[in-house]
Formats: structure tokens, sequence, C-alpha cells
């Protein structure tokens, strides 16, 4: 090796470069600071500075074919470019949602703002791990910031108890994931992908391998809350603080995704018929239990949590598709879905009387009238998530829905459009309650950041609906090469 | 006499591992053993990996085993932090307690 290719090696790694260092600067100078608002008011614009300048290196600066850095370990492809673009910029986004809330709750703290980079860091690492040991150390850089985060209101004793119950279910599932991963190590011989590839498709499957692939499965279902491995979903979502919820809807599950997207289509790509039956099962639990857990909620984060379990089936059922379709309808689904998911949070998160924070569905009753603004953002993202036509939402389900039925697959997409029915009920559930009942509680006004970001979103989820089908129609023509 | 080899090895930290996951979930009393089964269950897979790494002449398994307890030990220091911030809230740590949140 000279120094020409470690150089072009690093230029594929300069995202995670740019992130780990600003990072560790960041935290240098908080420490440094001795007044702890001063240091949160000033690390806070500049981590989400430094997630923007994450994207644009990751967009312009890395060359853009891409490729293989550290003997394998790391790869830099399409795929891996469009996902840390979407999750820097979900993560600056739940950063700015933090900021008011945080000032309001006597929270500000600026450790905050560089645990959402090093949860950054470790889920840019996951996108682009290409190694059993790489994409470990990302699950867990993001992970261990994550747990953190949860129990970050540390006087509450709602939020301690969903990070205590977020890190044992979380540890758990580190355990599953690295146990499947010695698994194949062992009977492949290897832990980098390309070489767990060629192992995979020299023909005989041997037990073991699969055993360790049912396990990194496993392990990978609980991280996007996929059913039967959902249950710590709705607690942590209701007891965590608001933009905390609202981060982990968003960026960790998009990781989490498309690391199983990766792995299941490269490294184990010649072992569809091993790995299908068991995605077709999580995805079939997941659509149920999302769809019929949510029915009886009160609690709106409760009931985004048994949303996003849902949708993470829907997510199972693009990657089910096993084809380069699949991929392109998983991560065209996933976007739309975080546009409407930044809308509802940015509902959530204005939900404050006098009072302080509320967080039941009666509470938004008679928003049409008192804040019409709201109403109609918070109408658009129940419709865009819930996936009813016409706003975006239903073109990343009509996108996966044409992807599984390209793969010759009919049982899911049944079953993607018979959950869907059931689940619009509690969205249309939402949308009665603010325009049909009087309103009972007053809303003090959002902050500027706030109120800007959600009703971008909000119209975002209307008005992209010209641009989803042209999307549509040009990946069609590309032929949906591969990411 | 038998020799030793890589199935015994891979029998050891499979049952070590079944009784890290029992740990987590028919313990009832106390959220340190949680804590301990969660150590259980890495070093399970660490024996796995050195057992694999040997077996396969291969260096790449002892590292990752590195890695693992390197990880393991600041999992540790976050998982005992959530801890001693949830036993101030609540004033004990019963499994049984953790149930605020239901439904």
């Amino acid at each position: 090796m000279n120094l020409s290719t470690l150089t072009a090696e690093y230029m594929l790694f300069a995202p995670e470069l740019v992130l780990a260092i600003g990072a560790m600067a960041l935290l240098m100078l908080g420490v440094f600071v001795r007044d702890h608002d001063k240091a949160a008011a000033f690390v806070a614009p500049l981590t989400a500075g430094l997630l923007v300048v994450a994207a644009l290196v990751a967009a312009f600066m890395v060359p853009g074919e891409g490729g293989q850095a550290f003997s394998g370990a790391f790869v830099f492809d399409p795929l891996a470019l469009f996902a840390k673009v979407a999750i820097f910029g979900a993560a600056a986004i739940a950063l700015l949602f933090a900021v008011p809330y945080l000032k309001a709750e006597r929270l500000a703290k600026f450790e905050y703002f560089v645990l959402i980079a090093l949860a950054a860091l470790g889920m840019s690492m996951m996108v682009s791990a290409n190694d059993l040991i790489a994409m470990y150390m990302g699950v867990e850089l993001q992970s261990l910031a994550l747990y953190v985060l949860a129990a970050f209101n540390r006087d509450s004793l709602r939020a301690s108890e969903a990070g205590l119950k977020y890190f044992v279910l979380g540890a758990l599932s580190s355990g599953l994931l690295l146990y499947g991963a010695s698994l194949v190590y062992g009977f492949t011989g290897a832990t980098g992908f390309n070489e767990i590839a060629i192992a995979a498709a020299s023909g005989e499957v041997s037990i073991g391998l699969l055993f360790g692939l049912v396990f990194i499965i496993c392990g990978l279902a609980f991280k996007v809350s996929a059913a039967p491995f959902h249950m710590w979903t709705p607690d942590v979502y209701e007891g965590s603080p608001t933009p905390v919820t609202a981060f982990f809807a968003t960026a960790p599950k998009l990781a989490a995704i498309v690391l199983l997207a990766r792995i299941l289509l490269e490294p184990f790509g010649a072992m569809t018929d091993q790995w299908q039956q068991v995605i077709t099962a999580i995805a079939v639990l997941s659509m149920a239990v999302g769809a019929f857990g949510a029915l009886t909620q009160n609690n709106i984060k409760r009931l985004m949590a048994y949303s996003s379990i849902g949708n993470m089936g829907y997510a199972l059922v693009a990657i089910a598709a096993g084809t380069a379709i699949g991929l392109w309808a998983l991560l065209a689904f996933m976007i739309l879905y975080i546009i409407g998911l930044v809308a509802a949070f940015g509902v959530i998160l204005s939900m404050r009387t006098s009072e302080g924070m509320v967080e039941q569905i009666e509470d938004l009753a008679g928003l049409a009238q008192s804040r019409p603004g709201l109403a109609w953002t918070m109408t658009g993202a129940m419709f865009s998530i819930g996936g009813l036509p016409f706003l975006v939402g239903f073109f990343g389900k009509l996108f996966i829905l044409y992807a599984a039925l390209q793969a010759g697959l009919i049982f899911l997409p049944i079953a993607l459009v018979l959950f869907s029915v059931v689940s619009a009920y509690y969205y249309l559930r939402i949308v009665r309650v603010m325009w049909f009942s009087d309103p009972v509680v007053t809303f003090v006004g959002p902050s500027a950041a706030t109120a800007v970001i959600t009703n971008v979103a909000g119209i975002a989820t209307a008005a992209l609906v010209i641009v989803a089908p042209v999307l549509f129609y040009l990946a069609q023509n590309a032929g949906f090469g591969p990411l | 006499m038998t020799e030793i080899g890589l199935s015994h090895y891979l029998a050891v930290a499979a049952i070590l591992f079944t009784i890290g996951v029992f740990g987590i979930f028919v313990n009832r009393k106390n959220v340190i053993i949680l804590l301990m089964s969660v150590e259980l269950l890495l070093l399970a897979v660490n024996i796995n990996l050195v057992a694999f790494s040997s077996y396969l002449g291969d260096l790449a398994g002892q590292v990752f085993a590195m890695f693992v307890l390197t990880v393991a030990a600041a999992e540790a220091a976050v998982g005992l932090a959530i801890l001693v911030v949830y036993f101030r809230n609540r004033g004990n740590i019963s499994v049984e307690d953790v149930n605020l949140m239901k439904g």
C-alpha cells in the first residue's frame, strides 16, 4: 500500500472522518466552556452545521464512483450515499426540533447534540459496513449513543425507565447479532462481506451458516423494531423526551433497514430462498402488530410507535422481494415515510399548553379551529404515513407493491393492502378528532424553527406528489440498476 | 479419552448463550442480574469467535473478540450509568417494578 491508495481510501471515508473529528472537537469545546447554558447554545448550531457539512462531503467530495476501502471492510456506493445524506438530514432536523424543547424543559446540555452526532456517525458506519466487524462497531456506536439519549431527562422516572428497557433489550439484540456474526464467520471462514458472498454462493448451504443468518436477522429486526422483536418500541417511544422519539423514529430506522437490506442482498444474495421465508414471517407479523396494536392507544407517541412497527413491516416487504427494484422501493418508501414523520412529530412537539407538554390524542381535539395550520399539517402527515391516496406516502407503498409483484410475491402484497386498510382507521381517527371535535386545551405557539420545519414537511407531504410519480417513471426507465 | 475439539467449544458457548438469554427473560428480581446476563451473552460469543479462529487458523476471529471485549466494557459503563439514574428516580431496582408504561 502506498500513500496515494491510502489517500484514496480515506477520501471514501471522508464523511465519517468529518463527523468523528467534529464530534470530538465539539465535546472538548463543550467541556471547556464553564457556563452550561452557553455551551449548549453554541454547540447546537455547530453540530447541525457539522451534520450538514458531512452530508455535503458525502455528496460532493467523495469520488462519485465510490468503491471499497480498508481491505474491503468499508464500502461507499450509491446506496450508502443515499442513506447517508438522508440520515444526516434527519439527524439535523431532529436536532433543530430538540433545541427549543430542551430549553423549555430545562434540559439544555451540550452532550445531547454531541450524542446525536455520534449516533449519526454510527449510523453512517452501518450503511457503509462491508465486514461483520465494521457492522458490529457501527451498530454499537449508534446504540450506545441512543441508550443515553433515551434516558436523557434523568430526573424523569419515565425517561429513565425507557432508557433502561431500551438498554437491556438493545444489548440482548446486539448479543443475538454478534452470535450470528460469529457463526457466519465460523462457517464461511471470513468476516468480509465479499468473502461471505463467495462462500454463500458456493453450492450446499451449511446449517451453521443458516443459523448465523437467522440470528443476524433477529438482531437487526430488534433495531428496526419489527415484530416479534418490537416489545421495547412503544415504551421507549412513550418514555423518551419527544425530540428523542422523533430522532428514534427516523434516522436509526433508516440505517438499520438499509444495513439489513445490504446484508441480505449482498453477502447472502445467493441464499434468497432461505431468508425470504423468515423476512416474510417478520413482515406479516409487524404489519399485524402495527395495525391492531395502535387501535386502542390514547397516547400519540405510543400510537406513533405502533405505526412505526407497521411501516417497518411494509419496508420488509420491499426487502423480501430480494431484487434491485425492491431496494429502490425501500429507499423511496423510507424517504417519503420520514417526510411524513417529520411533519407529525413537528405537530406533536407543538402540543404544549401553558402547563407543559401534553401527548394524549384527545388533546388534539378541535385543532382545526384553534390552530388550522397545525391541523392541516397533521392531516397531511397522517394521510401520508397511512399511505392514503393521494399523498406521498401512498406512492411509497405503491412502489413497494410494484416491487413485490414484480418479484412474483402474491401473499405479501395482499397482506400489505389489508393491513393498510386496518391501520387507516387510527390515522383517520386522529384526523376526525382534530376536525370534528371542540377544542379542550389551547396550545402555546411553537418556536420558529419547529414551526418552519413542520410546515415545510407538511406541505411536502402534498407537494411532492407531483415529483413521486416522475421519480418512479424515471427509475423504471433507468431499468432499476443495482444501487 | 476423547479429544477436546471445536464442537465442544461451540457447545459450551451455546450453553452460556442460552443461560444468558434465559437470565434476561426469566429473572424477575434484580436489574443487575440482567447486566450480568448481557455480559454472559457477549462472552459466549467470544468463546465462539476464538474457537473458530483457532480452528480455521485465521486471526480475524481473535481481532473480532478484542473489539467485542472493548464494546462490552463500554456497554457495561452505559448500562450501569442508566441503572444509577433509574435507581435515583425509583428507589429500587427490582425488575417487577419496571412497569410504569405498558399496553
